[in-house]
């Protein structure tokens, strides 16, 4: 049984009050709770806040490039899926820079849990807008505010059909792990998105905003129900559902490639002497 | 002997169904073959052909003189006609094209009458053709009903029995039709078969063969034959192949499939490796062992897709922002490109590094005839680090400073309860990201100044063909091997004269075992040969070893160099 302990890593260089605390520590919760041990996990990160998060805890790491996670933990679960795959990114990270990556990543429906750290700005770069950011947001960049309409990840990835949809608000650190651990259980590519003040570029989607906001989806919600779940997806503003919308019972990508389905890549031995007939195919 | 054919039509006709049957029955009836294709950028339509040079000797370049010519359209004979040598004849069918030719060069085949009346499907023609060219030959026919029972096994055997009588029908047609063919029979080879094969399945095979696990692409001409061949192994030898949504995704995959501990490669060509620059820096920082298949075409941008150039080298050459060691191979033939995969493989997992095979679309689609390739000469050492690897040691550190350039690599999962830790940003022994400048210059001095003085002496040698102690050297790289070595042939009659080719191209070998640069500096004329405007190969020489050619030679225009143009480029010179 793994503890709480055991997953703890560097010190946290996040700005103090950051929303990103509370996930940090969420997801270490939710993995004891799972009962999944350092060494059987495998975190994927980009570019941002959000990519330094597994310095800041104990496992296998891998802390590549902006936008790039999707691809390097699809590749890694198809590599190793005995391996759990979490894959951690921001909102610029995910859905600007990696917007194509992400819609891919939901057609394969690879095992692989997609946390999204979504404060609506940029705050690596010192606060530009950015694709959940509402229209409107000013910054030294955006002078006029956003002219774009925000991007709605979740209505996007049941347009999908995604696997697995759901959203949680870091000031809710509680249900935030439980919906972690749905997530993490879940067969097929789980997205996550995650409602994180970012304490020092947002002055308007703060903890207080939010959490005027924030409910929980009903008791008896129907998360089969995918035309419901698209119309709560759309809902945002005076009322913003949390919650788990969306789920399929998709096969998985590792579970279509008939190379792995006795085990993993990584475990099948490699014998140059097994291809020398290829040679022959030649004459 | 030493015949060249050229089938010669629109894209969609069937010439590489004609051109590769031929190809094969050469090659199983043991003359040695080289083949070269020269298509458009579109799928039916416009004018494409496929070469076919056979020779009783080792023949390792195409010719412009052509002895047949295949003409499956008028536009054929009009564009080719004046190629034609002076025994040379042109095999058409006057019905399908409407018009006739009265010369005694040209041999009307009734292509489609035949492949109707015998085969009863219009489809036949291109066995009619084929069995066509083989009865001008005279070369018989059991190697190609051997073909057309591999080819059509899953059709029947009522669909077999058919092109075998159309082959057999078109054969007698043109044994017949054609009495001055008697100068093209052929001698007999012996029994022996030789082995036929191309570019991009030397370098697929060669990455099936040193266990490659993972290839992750998108589809880019000319590149697409690697993927076809991994893809079509896949299931047989447990190999994922993934079509990538671009080359980003591409490359990024390739590097989370090795680090997850699966040997991984992706391929493309300069557009798509434009979009890998970013993953490629990422592979040099997190010492993540990828192989990159760079298969050149045409640039800038979308350039001439199907054509052939060498104009990539500078770009793959300082690709990536950073500095991080890489090495890149350019084989002159398929067999190097074979052996030089498995290099490529070999030395990524020894070193941790990115390395290029660097070709290009002429190597890449020409078939080449060899005895065989030597499996024992396969290299596959497992440098992964497991559980009972680590066994009693202490923490695993990923980036650990060994005082030997490498640190040990193990897999995430497999290794007990050791944990890998690796990060784009620079990082400590663990991994971690730091800031400090005594950690980045203990990585940056471990990652490039301690591995590439080590990576270097794994480089092999130029190679010296001709006169051991030549007057004029033709220096070459990549796929000008086989032009340039038989340019060689040709002036040695009357010349000291050799060739010096490099497939190791980056870092350049060091001269201890071979002084390439003695042998340079004593020839009175060191002619560099491009297929490229700018030369350069020869700029990386001179960056890397200050030795200045006395000429250069360089092709441009999307087309290899033949035995033809070079030698009158050289006649300039010599």
């Amino acid at each position: 049984m793994p503890t709480f302990e055991a997953y703890e890593g560097q010190v946290p260089a996040w700005c103090p009050g950051c929303g990103n605390f509370q996930i940090l520590s969420s997801l270490k919760q939710a993995l004891v709770e799972l009962d999944i041990e350092p060494w059987e996990v495998l975190l994927v990160s980009g570019i941002g806040q959000s990519g330094k998060l597994p310095h800041y805890m104990k496992c296998h790491t891998f802390n590549g490039l902006h936008g790039r996670t999707l691809p390097v933990a699809t590749a890694a679960k198809l590599a190793n899926d005995a391996l759990h795959v979490i894959a951690v990114a921001g909102d610029g990270d995910c859905y600007g820079e990696g917007g194509n990556h992400f819609i891919h990543a939901i057609r394969r429906n690879p095992n692989v849990t997609l946390l999204v750290h979504d404060n609506q700005i940029y705050g690596l770069t010192k606060g530009q807008a950015s694709p959940t950011s509402d229209q409107g947001t000013r910054s030294k960049v955006q002078p006029f505010g956003s002219l774009s309409e925000p991007m709605n990840p979740l209505a996007l990835a049941i347009s999908l059909d995604c696997s697995f949809v759901a959203r949680g608000f870091a000031g809710d650190p509680r249900y935030l792990k439980e919906l972690m651990k749905a997530a993490i259980s879940h067969k097929g590519f789980a997205l996550l998105d995650i409602l994180q003040p970012c304490v020092t570029f947002n002055k308007v989607n703060t903890f207080k905003w939010y959490r005027d906001r924030v409910y929980k989806l009903e008791e008896g919600y129907d998360p089969s129900d995918r035309l419901k779940a698209f119309e709560r997806a759309l809902e945002w503003g005076e009322r913003i559902p949390n919650g788990i919308f969306f789920k399929n019972n998709r096969k998985t990508l590792e579970e279509l490639v008939p190379v792995i389905r006795e085990k993993p890549l990584v475990r099948q031995k490699f014998s140059p002497e097994e291809t020398k007939r290829e040679l022959e195919k030649f004459y | 002997m030493d015949y060249t054919l050229r089938v010669g039509g629109e894209a969609g006709q069937g010439l590489q169904t004609i051109g590769g049957a031929l190809a094969k029955v050469f090659s199983r009836n043991g003359f040695h073959v080289f083949t070269h294709q020269d298509y458009m950028s579109r799928i039916r339509g416009g004018h494409n052909f496929y070469q076919v040079r056979f020779s009783d000797r080792r023949v390792t370049a195409s010719r412009d003189v052509l002895d047949i010519l295949v003409a499956l359209d008028l536009n054929t004979i009009e564009t080719h006609r004046k190629s034609l040598g002076e025994e040379g004849i042109i095999l058409y069918d006057s019905e399908s094209i409407k018009k006739t030719f009265e010369e005694p060069e040209f041999i009307d085949v009734p292509f489609k009458k035949i492949a109707l009346d015998v085969g009863k499907n219009r489809v036949m023609v291109n066995t009619v053709a084929t069995g066509a060219v083989l009865g001008i030959l005279g070369m018989g026919l059991e190697a190609l009903e051997g073909i057309l029972k591999t080819a059509f096994k899953k059709k029947g055997d009522e669909i077999i029995e058919k092109n075998i009588a159309c082959a057999r029908a078109g054969y007698d047609y043109a044994l017949s039709s054609c009495p001055r063919c008697e100068a093209f029979r052929l001698e007999e080879t012996g029994n022996r078969k030789l082995m036929l094969i191309n570019g991009l399945q030397a370098i697929g095979l060669g990455a099936l063969m040193s266990g490659c696990k993972y290839y992750s692409a998108y589809p880019m001409t000319p590149s697409t034959g690697i993927m076809n061949f991994l893809a079509s192994k896949a299931g047989e030898h447990g190999i994922i192949v993934e079509q990538a949504e671009d080359e980003v995704a591409a490359i990024n995959m390739a590097i989370g499939a090795s680090f997850a501990g699966a040997r991984a490669m992706t391929g493309t060509s300069g557009g798509g490796f434009a979009l890998m620059v970013e993953g490629l820096s990422l592979a040099g920082m997190t010492e993540t062992p990828i192989v990159i298949a760079e298969i050149q075409r045409p640039g800038p941008a979308t350039g001439l897709p199907t054509r052939t150039e060498q104009a990539d080298l500078l770009f793959v050459l300082y690709a990536g922002h950073g500095e991080f060691p890489r090495v890149i191979f350019d084989p002159g033939t398929p067999k190097q490109a074979f052996h030089l995969t498995n290099k490529a493989f070999e030395l990524a997992e020894k070193y941790q590094v990115p390395i290029f095979i660097q070709s290009d679309q002429y190597l890449g689609d020409s078939q080449w005839t060899f005895e065989g390739f030597d499996p024992g000469r396969l290299i596959y050492n497992d440098y992964r680090l497991r559980e009972a690897d680590l066994e009693g040691s202490g923490e695993y550190k990923r980036h650990a400073l060994s005082g030997t350039g490498v640190s040990l690599l193990a897999v995430p999962g497999e290794a007990g309860k050791h944990l890998v830790v690796t990060d784009s940003d620079e990082h400590d022994e663990k991994g971690h990201i730091i800031e400090d400048s005594e950690t980045r210059i203990e990585m940056v001095r471990k990652r490039l100044l301690e591995k590439m003085p080590l990576i270097r002496k794994e480089m092999e040698a130029p190679y010296l063909y001709g006169d051991a102690s030549p007057k004029i050297v033709l220096v070459g790289h990549g796929s000008t091997y086989g032009v340039i070595r038989e340019v060689v042939d040709i002036f040695s009659k009357e010349q000291k004269i050799s060739m010096l080719h490099f497939s190791e191209i980056y870092p350049l070998p060091e001269s201890d075992r071979f002084d390439y640069l003695d042998l340079l500096e004593n020839a009175d004329l060191a002619i560099c040969i491009e297929n490229n405007a700018s030369g350069q190969f020869a700029k990386l020489f001179r960056a890397e070893t200050g030795f200045e050619f006395t000429h250069l030679i360089t092709r441009y225009d999307g087309r290899p160099f033949t035995i033809e143009s070079l030698k009158e480029d050289l006649h300039a010179y010599i």
